[in-house]
């Protein structure tokens, strides 16, 4: 049976509500609207307005709040409607929840879960759109999550909150409607990336909403004969370098697949380790597939043209083939 | 509590910070402290006052100006000098520094050096004692200049609009660092703000420590009864600068003059000599008990060790019980 993503964010929240009495949702619009994106339709008739609680519109506040009431026995889920409101709450989440247990000595942990809505797609333009991912990818003290399919989507919830540390995750809006057809849902790892797909000519590393144009990418490099191996990195902090060399080890060539801006990304950081770790391994250039540096445009073909694509991602590592 | 009791416990809080803030400013004069430190010295009256309203099952949430607040709440000083030292005894194991004091036997929250950052965590706080079910409240310290925050009208409405036990206590020391409260606030009446999120308030002589103590007593009673929030303003004042390298630029000498005239602690000696709850004998017996408190605190500290380098990057992620990957 077919399962959606966005169903498995739901089935994930009901299932932890319904496990652990420890566990409340917050944000704009869980309750009554059901959620911005459909992902808590039904909780707040389930589990009532004490555990799933509508938030104002005060994202600085009720992440904060958060914070506190994980510092003091819950175990907060907090949605935050997209990534781009999250700048603000940036201050709690990273002056509060990533450094307070180091600035307690240790004697405070913050069970916090963030999740918001990232990345483009939907032509809502320059303040809806974007890929932050990195920036909190940036930050010691908290975990940066990004499932990309439907297993993870339900699977990555359950370990976020079991997880004695902030975790922030991140849902891309191009994949709540995407599905697949799984048997059991259950948790999934908050540690390792994932070769979704074995290969032995080139890795491409995705994250996100980026996976299944990798994936499509690969399925029409392969009618050209270029067999690539294709890495989800699921982990944005702390990353799975471990993976990700032992992957470019084998296949010798490396495109990195980010639909944040180019510069100062985490496709930048992952080519480092590569460098780091690889160097010697290489037979090309480490390659990046990123967004145009601009804000994210609303026309329709603009804003596609803005994306990574497929067939920039088969562009991008035929180029490490001389272009073949 | 008799009035001897609790007038002898609110001189000896007073006159403990103030002679280890004292020792504070010395130290930092011989770059054994450093960083940013930010001395209570004038303000003593309102955490001495305002934290015997609490018990011990209740949080303490405070600002980067939180020795008092910390030492108050039951910090041994021995600790906080240490975390001032940067020694690895330190309360927060030299992580932390004057502004970050932590401890969690006494459900102290630090130490928080964004203005207004404090306020979120607190109402956050009460909501999970409020879900569990906990009769117990939250006391949130902050500065007049975090009510311009919108940390703090976001925290102020939630906080009313869920009805949580948070005793919000606004230290009005009329200067956010060096702006005057005048010319940073239209409406500079800081408890009609609260008021216009319906919590309830009072508003206290921050120089007199036993209207600090009773405008606390009503606010804890208040959230007790109701389970609902209550805001109260401290009038008080600063005698020293913001932190060692103000200049002080911005204030009147004269005006400063007017202020220590009110210093809380001759003020409330003298009333309790006065009128006879306090002895002369009582009075010399805190003063000697806290310079010797003072004395083994900087003791201990200089005796600390310093964390060995090795460990610099421990207790950013909390470790994985044993056995567990």
């Amino acid at each position: 049976m077919k399962t959606t993503y966005r169903t498995a964010v739901h089935d994930a929240m009901r299932d932890a509500l319904r496990d652990d009495p420890r566990v409340v949702l917050m944000g704009e619009d869980v309750g009554r609207y059901g959620g911005t994106y459909a992902a808590s339709k039904g909780l707040l008739e389930e589990f009532g307005p004490d555990r799933v609680r509508d938030t104002p519109l005060s994202e600085l506040g009720f992440v904060g709040v958060g914070i506190g009431a994980a510092l003091n026995g819950l175990r907060p889920i907090v949605e935050v409607m997209t990534v781009n409101f999250s700048l603000l709450a940036l201050d709690q989440i990273v002056n509060t929840a990533a450094a307070l247990r180091h600035m307690s000595g240790g004697q405070f942990s913050v069970p916090l879960v963030v999740r918001m809505a990232t990345g483009a797609g939907r032509q809502l333009a320059a303040q809806h759109s974007h890929s932050l991912e990195c920036w909190y990818a940036h930050i010691p003290g908290i975990k940066v999550v990004s499932p990309a399919t439907v297993a993870d989507a339900y699977g990555m919830l359950g370990s976020a909150l079991a997880d004695p540390d902030p975790v922030v995750i991140f849902e891309h809006v191009q994949l709540y409607n995407t599905s697949a057809d799984v048997d059991v849902l259950s948790t999934t790892d908050i540690s390792r990336a994932a070769v979704r797909r074995d290969g032995s000519d080139v890795t491409v590393i995705a994250y996100g909403g980026c996976v299944p144009k990798a994936l499509d990418a690969a399925d029409s490099l392969s009618l050209t004969g270029i067999d690539c191996e294709v890495v989800d990195l699921r982990v944005l902090r702390p990353l799975d370098t471990d993976t990700i060399i032992e992957s470019v080890s084998k296949t010798h060539r490396a495109v990195v697949v980010d639909e944040a801006w180019r510069t100062g990304s985490l496709a930048a950081e992952i080519s480092a380790r590569i460098m780091e770790g690889a160097f010697f391994e290489l037979d090309a250039p480490v390659g990046r597939v990123c967004s145009a540096e601009v804000p994210m445009p609303y026309a329709k073909h603009l804003e596609e043209a803005a994306l990574p694509q497929a067939d920039k991602i088969v562009a991008a590592v035929q180029s490490l083939f001389g272009g073949r | 509590m008799t009035g001897h009791d609790l007038a002898l416990g609110l001189l000896s809080d007073m006159i403990r910070v103030r002679r280890m803030e004292e020792k504070c400013a010395e130290l930092y004069g011989e770059a054994k402290i450093r960083g940013f430190l930010h001395l209570y010295v004038g303000e003593e009256a309102v955490a001495a006052g305002s934290l015997r309203a609490l018990t011990a099952d209740d949080a303490v949430v405070a600002t980067y100006r939180e020795h008092a607040h910390a030492l108050l709440r039951g910090i041994p000083m021995t600790a906080i000098m240490a975390e001032m030292f940067g020694k690895q005894e330190g309360c927060s194991r030299g992580r932390g520094g004057s502004m970050h004091l932590f401890d969690a036997p006494t459900r102290f929250y630090g130490g928080n050096a964004i203005v207004a950052g404090g306020l979120p965590l607190a109402v956050g706080l009460a909501l999970a004692d409020a879900l569990l079910h906990r009769n117990r409240l939250t006391a949130c310290y902050f500065g007049d200049g975090a009510v311009a925050e919108g940390a703090f009208h976001e925290s102020l409405n939630l906080a009313a609009l869920w009805r949580l036990p948070v005793l919000f206590l606004c230290e009005n020391n009329l200067y956010a660092m060096g702006t005057a409260l005048h010319r940073a606030q239209s409406q500079t009446d800081l408890a009609a703000k609260a008021a216009s999120y319906r919590v309830p308030t009072a508003t206290a002589d921050g120089m007199d420590v036993i209207a600090c103590h009773e405008a606390a007593q009503q606010g804890a009673d208040h959230i007790r009864t109701t389970g609902g929030p209550f805001f109260i303003e401290y009038h008080t004042y600063r005698f020293r600068a913001h932190s060692m390298f103000d200049p002080e630029l911005y204030r009147d000498k004269t005006e400063v003059e007017q202020w220590r005239k009110r210093d809380p602690i001759p003020a409330f000696t003298e009333q309790c000599l006065h009128d006879g709850t306090l002895s002369t004998d009582d009075v010399t017996s805190i003063e000697k008990a806290a310079q010797e408190e003072v004395d083994a605190a900087v003791a201990f500290a200089e005796d600390g060790t310093w964390e060995s380098v090795d460990d610099v990057g421990r207790d950013v992620l909390t470790p994985a019980p044993e056995g567990v990957r």
